[in-house]
């Protein structure tokens, strides 16, 4: 007999995490055997350097809900000024994203060391929560979906 | 105009330009480039309030810089791409001689990249009032009205690229947008990928645009995507101190960094 399950909006997560420092941490988030949300897809790259706005844009393109951009903290760099970069570019980028009016809550920037993996389980979870309360990225989609003129 | 004329034809007959670029009178009253090599060439040189486009892209072309010295006839915008494009290293430092024109006819030849620093500083901003107008309206808008705006405009973009040949900055040999492995953007006019090319624009353009708004006068559907290009200038302007056009020695924004970097969003 099937049963009718309540549906609840689940969301995307995509994270592009850097390889020193955020995916070490959520390593060890899974070593100390941390509970969170498991909606999160975690990208490595080597750097923060390394991410390109376009990969945030392709991500959304590929249905993601919501992005995290997480990488060594402002002097912990492995190669000593890729999140420096990385900044700037942000800096940038989140203020021409929001002048073209894109939903800034559904991205989220941070700094997760390779310590921090009770940061990293809280991170998830709060930007989980907060995606799933904004629901899936329809202004998005909706360009998505008017394709090609 | 005679003024100009005969500074064009000395130039060329005293060897200190191969080739003089300048405005000649188009149809419909428009100004379009010109390209003078020899003394009857001169004649139909011709400035005015319309010559308003930016010339400089021409000078980072291959077939141009084997003409040898060039001389450039040279409004606001066109001496601030001049100074980005040395900056950037696509000029040889003092390689073109610009000639400004006073409202008066007199030219004053502008030989080195200081000469053309001092008189940028001395010129008004680069935004017209229109466009200045434009985007505090934009600004005011609410985040959901803004998506719908662009969203709108950016629709009827055909994807003609008449934006990036027209901008002096946009020299690559191979632009991000031609490049199919991986393909990052759509080919065709796609909602969606018309969205992806113009904010790629517009942060490839992020500290090097001068703000000419060639790319918005080039766009043949009317869509005013020198505001997009504009805004990330000023994006950086604001958060970085530096200006795009504004001097010969000048670091890419984007390129550089300082530890101190403000800014109140990475948690």
């Amino acid at each position: 007999m099937a049963t009718k399950v309540a549906t609840q909006f689940e969301p995307k997560i995509t994270a592009f995490v850097c390889n020193w420092c955020t995916y070490a941490g959520a390593d060890l988030t899974g070593t100390s055997r941390t509970k969170y949300q498991s909606n999160v897809r975690v990208i490595r790259l080597p750097c923060t350097g390394r991410v390109d706005f376009m990969l945030i844009q392709k991500a959304f393109a590929r249905g993601s809900d919501g992005i995290i951009v997480s990488g060594c903290h402002p002097n912990d760099c492995h190669y000593t000024s890729g999140n420096y970069h990385a900044r700037r570019r942000w800096m940038v980028f989140t203020e021409l994203m929001n002048f073209i009016g894109a939903d800034m809550r559904r991205i989220t920037f941070s700094w997760v060391s390779a310590a921090e993996g009770a940061k990293w389980a809280a991170l998830v979870d709060e930007v989980t929560n907060t995606v799933r309360e904004l629901g899936p990225y329809t202004e998005y989609q909706r360009l998505i979906d008017a394709g090609v003129a | 105009m005679e003024v100009l004329r005969n500074k064009a034809q000395d130039l060329l007959a005293q060897g200190q330009a191969q080739i003089v670029i300048g405005y000649e009178a188009g149809t419909g009253g428009i100004r379009r480039p010109s390209f003078a090599r020899t003394a009857a060439d001169t004649a139909r040189l011709v400035w005015d309030a319309d010559c308003i486009s930016n010339l400089a892209g021409y000078l980072t072309r291959p077939e141009i810089k084997r003409m040898g010295k060039t001389a450039i006839v040279a409004n606001a915008s066109t001496l601030r791409a001049l100074l980005q494009l040395t900056a950037e290293r696509q000029l040889a430092e003092d390689a073109v001689l610009a000639l400004a024109v006073a409202e008066d006819g007199t030219v004053t030849e502008l030989a080195t990249a200081q000469a053309v620093t001092d008189h940028v500083a001395a010129l008004p901003d680069a935004l017209s009032a229109a466009d200045r107008e434009q985007m505090n309206l934009l600004a005011s808008m609410s985040r959901e009205e803004r998506w719908v705006y662009w969203e709108k405009e950016l629709q009827r973009c055909i994807k003609c690229y008449a934006c990036r040949s027209s901008c002096p900055m946009c020299y690559c040999g191979t632009c991000t947008m031609d490049c199919n492995k991986p393909q990052w953007v759509p080919v065709p006019s796609h909602a969606l990928g018309n969205l992806e090319y113009h904010t790629v624009r517009a942060m490839h353009l992020a500290g090097r645009c001068v703000e000419c708004g060639e790319c918005g006068r080039a766009c043949p559907v009317g869509i005013p995507i020198h505001l997009l290009t504009c805004f990330a200038e000023e994006s950086v302007h604001q958060q970085f101190g530096q200006k795009a056009g504004a001097s010969a020695k000048l670091d890419y924004a984007l390129g550089t960094f300082r530890p101190d970097d403000k800014e109140s969003f990475i948690r």
